[in-house]
C-alpha cells in the first residue's frame, strides 16, 4: 500500500448519492470541508475510509468517494480500532453526532482516545438528537424545550472537549460549521497528528435547535462570541481584535481584558490551560475555537507492533504449538 | 471439508474395565493442576481418558468452606471412554468440606483416600459437620483410607526448608504420587514438568518433588490397593502422536491452523468472560504470531472491532458466553446485514443472567438461533467433544469465508475444560485455505453475488478502483446503494436466507454415530451431551433395542439429509440440558412428534439418565403397541 500522493480536487470526493440532509444544515458545511481538507491531503481515496454511527451526521460516508462503512449506534469508534488492527496503514476517519459519540458511544470513545487509535475523529455537536425527531442530547443547554423534555431538560451537559482530556486525549480542537477557513484547518492539523485526534464542530440544526451557541454565522457574531487559539499566538478576539483573555491558572479560569498586550499566549502543550479552554462556557466569554491540546505519543497500532508484533504463523510455527507437549506411541 | 477432522465413534461392543477418580479440595489448593497431570499420566499408560473440572466461580473462597470446594474426576479405562463417568469410583477428599460436598459423587462401597489431618474441630465446624464423619460410623457403606496426609508431606519437604505454606501446597503432588501408585503412572514427566513450572523457584521443585515421590513410597511400603479400581495393565496401544488436549486448548490451535493454512492475519477480540476467557489467554500466548489479540472494554467493543476487522480483510473473531452473546445482537446483525464474515463463539453456561457462571448448559441454542431483530439468519456450529472444536473452528472460518456471513459456534463450559486424548493431524496434510479478495474493478457491485452460494465479494479497503460504502441500511441488490424500494427489500430478505440455507451443500456431512442405522428411537443430540447418548445408546442396543443416535454438528442450517434419517425411525428423541430447544426446532420444521429428555441442573448427563429414559420410552411404546 503505497502512501504516494495524488493530485485532487474535493469534486473527486463527491459520491453519486443525492445528499439528503436539511436545506441550510450544517452538515453541508462540513462536507464541502472534509472533500477540500481530503483533496489537499492527497491520500488515494481508496486508501481512506469512513466510518459512521447512527444519526445524521453518520450519513456522512455516503457522501464522501472513499471507502465507507455506516455501522451501528455508537460503535463507529470501536469498529474502526479493528480497522486499524487489520490494516494499520489505511487512513480512517470517524463522523459521529453529539448523540452517537457521547450517549451511547461515551464509552468507546474514552477508549479510543487513552489508547490513543491513529483515527480522525469528528464529533458534529449540535445539542440535539436530530434524526430521531429533536429529543435533548448529552450536550444540550439546560432548558431545552424538545419532545421528551417538553417542560425544558435539566440535565447536566457533558462538554466534549473537557471529557476528550479527561480520558487522556491528546489532540483536542473545537471548530465551527461555518467556519469556512478554520474548519479545514482543524481537520488538516487532526489528520497530521498521528493517534487519535478529536474535533468537535459546532454545528447547526436549523429544524430541531437552531443557534444552540449564540449567533456564529455573522461575521460580528463569530468575532465576538469565538476566540480562535494558536498556539504560540496571544488568545485575541472582536471585531477590532481589541479585546483578549488572560487565563489564571490559580483558579483555571480566563478573564476578558480590553488590554491586549496582557492576553496570554496560548500553549497547546499545556493541559491545564487546554483544560481550562475547553471547559469555558459563560455566557459573558467568547467560546474558544482551535487546537486546545496537542501532545503527540505513540499511536496504539505503533505500541502494539512494538509490544507483540504480528508474524505470519506458518505451518512450522503450526506444527510446533499442535504438538507441544505431545508423546509418541 | 477434510476427512477425520470431525471426530465420529461407533462404541458397539462391551466397554473395557474403566475407573472413574474424583479429587476434590479447596479451590486454590491446586486440585486442576493435580487433576490434568493424572491425566496426562493415565494417558501415557495408553489409556483412554475424559476429564471433568467441576469449579466454582470464585478465585479462592475462604479455605475450608463448602462454597469453595472445587473438583476434577476423570474416568480412564481402555478404548472408548466418551464421559467423565457417571459414578466414581475412587473419591480423593482434602478436607471435610470436599468429603461433604462430594460424597454423593461415590459409588456404594466406593472407596474414600482422605486427608485426616484436615478434619481439625475447625474444618468440621466450617463444613457443618456436627461429629467426625471419619469417627461417627456414617461412612460405614463405603471402604475408607484416611492418611494424615498434612502430616506426611510436612515431614516429607522438611529436609528441602520450605515453610508451612509451600508445604501445604505440595500436598497435591504427594497426592499424586500415591495416586500414580495406586493406578499404575510414571512419575517422570510430571516430575520434569514441575522442573519446567518452577524452573525459577528451585525449592518448590524440591519440595514438590519430594512430596511426589514420598506419596509414591507410601503407596508402596504400605502395599496399599485401590482393589477392582486398579486397571492394572495399561490400555490398548495405538501407534501415532497423542497429546492431551481441552476444549478450549482445541479451539485456540483450530485458529492458529486457519491463520496458518491461509496465511492470513487473524483478529480475535473479546472480553473476559467465565468460561471464555480461557481462549483469549491461549491466543495471547501466540504472541502475535498469526492472531492479532485484543481485549475490548467490552462485549459490544469486542464484537465490533471483530466486524471492522473483517471488513478490512483479516478474519474477525469474538468468543464470550450467554451474557455477553446477548449484548452481542445487534452487532450481530448488522454483520448478517454487512454480509461480513465474522464466527462468534459461545461457550455457553448456566442461565438466565448471571446463571452459574463455570457450569456447562445448553441453553444458548436459540439465542444463536433468533437473538437478533429482524430475520437475521446464520449458520451454527457445535462441535461434540473438546477435540472436535479443532475441526470446527476450521470448518467455521471456511464457511464464514466462502459464503460471507457471520457464523456461531456453540460449545459449553464442560467442552472448553475438559481434556482428553488426542491422535495429532498431519500438520503437512491440512488443506490450504485460500480466502477470494475481490480485485478486479470491472464490472464491481458490492451486493452482486456469486451464483452458487450468494456470496457477495470480499473487498477490502485500500484495494484500488472498488471503493464503496456499506453498512445497516438496507441496500440495493447489486449496487449496495440505500433501498427503501418494498420488492428489494423482499428479495434481499429471500437472498439472505437462501444463501445460509446453501450453506448445508457444502456443509459437515450427518449420519447415524452408533447404534442402528433404522429402528424404533432415534435419540438426536448435540454440544456436550455426545459422550453420555452414545455410552447409553450402547447399552441400550446391547439390551437388545433398536435405537440409533445422531449427534448434530450443523445445527443451522439444518443438514439436507436430516429429514431422511428422520423418517427412519418410528420415534424421535432429543437430550439437550435445558428445557427444549433443539427439540422445538425439529417439531416445527419437519412436523414430527420429537420428545425431549432434558436435565438443567448444571451437570453434564448421566449415561444413566438417559438409559432410563430410553427404556421408559420403549415400555411405552410396548404398552402402547405391544
Amino acid at each position: 500500500m503505497s502512501e504516494q500522493l495524488i493530485s485532487l480536487t474535493h469534486k473527486d470526493f463527491e459520491t453519486d448519492q443525492e445528499v439528503r440532509w436539511c436545506p441550510g444544515c450544517g452538515d453541508y458545511a462540513i462536507l464541502k470541508s472534509v472533500r477540500k481538507t481530503l483533496a489537499k491531503i492527497g491520500r488515494s481515496p481508496d486508501e481512506v475510509v469512513f466510518v459512521s454511527g447512527i444519526g445524521c451526521a453518520a450519513r456522512f460516508p455516503y457522501y464522501v468517494e472513499t471507502y465507507g462503512f455506516h455501522s451501528i449506534h455508537g460503535r463507529a469508534p470501536s469498529l474502526a480500532t479493528g480497522i486499524k488492527l487489520a490494516n494499520p496503514d489505511l487512513d480512517v476517519w470517524v463522523v459521529g453526532g453529539d448523540g452517537d459519540f457521547l450517549a451511547i458511544g461515551g464509552n468507546h470513545l474514552m477508549h479510543v482516545l487513552r489508547r490513543n487509535v491513529d483515527l480522525n475523529l469528528l464529533l458534529l455537536n449540535n445539542a440535539i438528537y436530530g434524526l430521531t425527531k429533536g429529543q435533548y442530547s448529552p450536550t444540550s443547554t439546560p432548558g431545552t424545550r424538545s419532545p421528551s423534555t417538553p417542560g425544558g431538560s435539566f440535565d447536566t451537559p457533558v462538554n466534549a472537549a473537557a471529557l476528550a482530556l479527561g480520558a487522556g486525549g491528546s489532540f483536542v480542537a473545537r471548530t465551527a460549521d461555518t467556519l469556512q477557513d478554520h474548519l479545514p484547518e482543524m481537520l488538516a492539523r487532526a489528520h497530521a497528528f498521528k493517534g487519535a485526534a478529536l474535533v468537535e464542530i459546532l454545528q447547526n440544526c436549523i429544524v430541531y435547535n437552531d443557534a444552540p451557541f449564540g449567533d456564529l454565522t455573522s461575521k460580528k457574531g463569530r468575532a465576538d462570541n469565538t476566540v480562535i487559539v494558536r498556539h504560540g499566538e496571544p488568545m485575541v478576539f472582536g471585531t477590532d481584535r481589541d479585546k483578549g483573555l488572560v487565563y489564571e491558572s490559580d483558579r483555571g479560569g480566563m478573564r476578558v481584558t480590553g488590554d491586549i498586550s496582557e492576553a496570554s499566549v496560548h500553549d497547546e502543550t499545556n493541559w491545564a490551560l487546554a483544560a481550562t479552554l475547553a471547559r469555558l462556557d459563560d455566557p459573558a466569554l467568547p467560546t474558544p475555537l482551535g487546537v486546545f491540546y496537542c501532545a503527540p505519543r505513540d499511536d496504539y497500532t505503533t505500541v502494539l507492533d512494538a509490544h507483540v508484533p504480528y508474524a505470519p504463523l506458518t505451518r512450522d510455527d503450526l506444527q510446533e504449538v499442535l504438538y507441544a507437549g505431545s508423546w509418541k506411541f | 471439508m477434510p476427512d477425520g477432522v470431525v471426530r465420529t465413534m461407533t462404541a458397539k461392543r462391551e466397554p473395557g474395565p474403566r475407573t472413574v477418580v474424583r479429587f476434590a479440595g479447596d479451590s486454590g489448593d491446586g486440585m486442576q493442576i493435580l487433576g490434568a497431570e493424572f491425566a496426562k499420566a493415565v494417558a501415557l499408560e495408553h489409556h483412554d481418558l475424559l476429564t471433568f473440572p467441576d469449579f466454582p466461580a470464585e478465585i479462592r473462597a475462604p479455605a475450608g468452606s463448602t462454597f469453595g470446594v472445587s473438583a476434577f474426576q476423570i474416568q480412564f479405562g481402555s478404548d472408548g471412554v466418551l464421559t467423565p463417568g457417571d459414578e466414581v469410583d475412587v473419591l480423593l477428599a482434602f478436607n471435610p468440606a470436599a468429603l461433604k460436598t462430594n460424597l454423593y459423587t461415590l459409588k456404594q462401597g466406593g472407596l474414600i483416600v482422605v486427608d485426616e489431618g484436615a478434619f481439625s474441630d475447625r474444618n468440621l465446624k466450617r463444613a457443618d459437620y456436627a461429629a467426625n464423619p471419619l469417627d461417627d460410623g456414617s461412612l460405614d457403606g463405603y471402604r475408607v483410607m484416611p492418611i494424615d496426609m498434612t502430616h506426611l508431606v510436612a515431614e516429607a519437604v522438611a529436609p528441602t526448608g520450605v515453610g508451612k505454606k509451600q508445604s501445604g501446597r505440595a500436598k497435591n503432588f504427594w497426592a499424586l504420587g500415591l495416586c500414580y501408585w495406586l493406578f499404575g503412572g510414571n512419575r517422570k514427566p510430571t516430575i520434569d514438568w514441575i522442573e519446567t513450572k518452577f524452573a525459577k523457584l528451585p525449592d518448590v521443585v524440591a519440595s514438590n518433588v519430594a512430596a511426589l515421590n514420598a506419596g509414591h513410597i507410601y503407596g508402596e511400603a504400605l502395599e496399599l490397593d485401590a482393589g477392582d479400581s486398579a486397571l492394572g495393565s495399561k490400555g490398548e496401544l495405538h501407534h501415532g502422536i497423542f497429546r492431551t488436549i481441552t476444549g478450549t486448548e482445541a479451539m485456540g490451535l483450530g485458529l492458529a491452523a486457519v491463520a496458518a493454512l491461509s496465511g492470513q492475519k487473524l483478529t480475535y477480540c473479546s472480553y473476559p468472560i467465565t468460561p471464555a476467557s480461557a481462549l483469549l489467554h491461549f491466543l495471547a500466548g501466540l504472541n502475535g504470531r498469526g492472531i492479532t489479540t485484543f481485549q475490548a472494554e467490552d462485549e459490544i467493543a469486542a464484537i465490533t472491532a471483530a466486524i471492522g476487522a473483517s471488513y478490512a480483510g483479516a478474519l474477525g473473531i469474538s468468543a464470550s458466553s450467554g451474557p455477553g452473546i446477548a449484548l452481542k445482537a445487534e452487532a450481530l446483525g448488522l454483520a448478517v446485514a454487512a454480509e461480513l464474515p465474522l464466527i462468534v463463539v459461545d461457550v455457553q453456561r448456566s442461565g438466565p443472567s448471571t446463571g452459574m457462571p463455570t457450569k456447562p448448559e445448553q441453553a444458548d441454542l436459540n439465542l444463536a438461533l433468533y437473538g437478533r431483530h429482524g430475520e437475521a439468519p446464520l449458520p451454527i456450529l457445535a462441535p461434540a467433544t473438546p477435540v472436535e472444536c479443532f475441526g470446527i473452528m476450521i470448518e467455521a472460518a471456511r464457511i464464514a469465508m466462502t459464503h460471507m456471513t457471520p457464523v456461531i459456534v456453540l460449545s459449553d463450559a464442560y467442552i472448553a475444560n475438559a481434556a482428553e486424548p488426542w491422535e495429532l493431524p498431519n500438520v503437512d496434510e491440512l488443506p490450504s485455505i485460500e480466502p477470494v479478495f475481490r480485485t478486479d474493478p470491472q464490472g464491481f457491485e458490492p451486493f452482486a453475488r456469486d451464483p452458487e452460494t450468494l456470496a457477495r465479494p470480499w473487498a477490502k479497503p485500500g484495494t484500488p478502483g472498488l471503493a464503496h460504502r456499506l453498512g445497516g441500511i438496507e441496500r440495493a441488490s447489486g449496487s449496495g446503494h440505500i433501498s427503501y424500494d418494498p420488492d428489494n427489500h423482499q428479495q434481499m430478505s429471500d437472498l439472505r436466507a437462501e444463501k445460509v440455507q446453501r450453506v448445508a451443500n457444502d456443509g459437515l456431512p450427518h449420519e447415524i454415530d452408533s447404534g442402528m442405522h433404522e429402528g424404533d428411537v432415534l435419540i438426536i443430540g448435540w454440544g456436550s451431551t455426545y459422550g453420555a447418548i452414545e455410552d447409553a445408546v450402547s447399552r441400550v442396543c446391547r439390551a437388545g433395542y433398536a435405537v440409533g443416535h445422531l449427534h448434530l454438528r450443523q445445527l443451522w442450517p439444518l443438514p439436507p439429509n436430516l429429514g431422511a434419517i428422520l423418517k427412519r425411525f418410528k420415534e424421535v428423541v432429543v437430550a439437550e440440558l435445558n428445557q427444549g430447544q433443539l427439540v422445538r426446532l425439529i417439531r416445527s420444521e419437519f412436523l414430527v412428534d420429537a420428545h425431549a429428555i432434558n436435565q438443567i441442573n448444571g451437570h453434564p448427563f448421566k449415561v444413566s439418565t438417559i438409559e432410563a429414559a430410553l427404556l421408559r420410552l420403549f415400555e411405552q411404546r410396548k404398552a402402547q403397541f405391544g
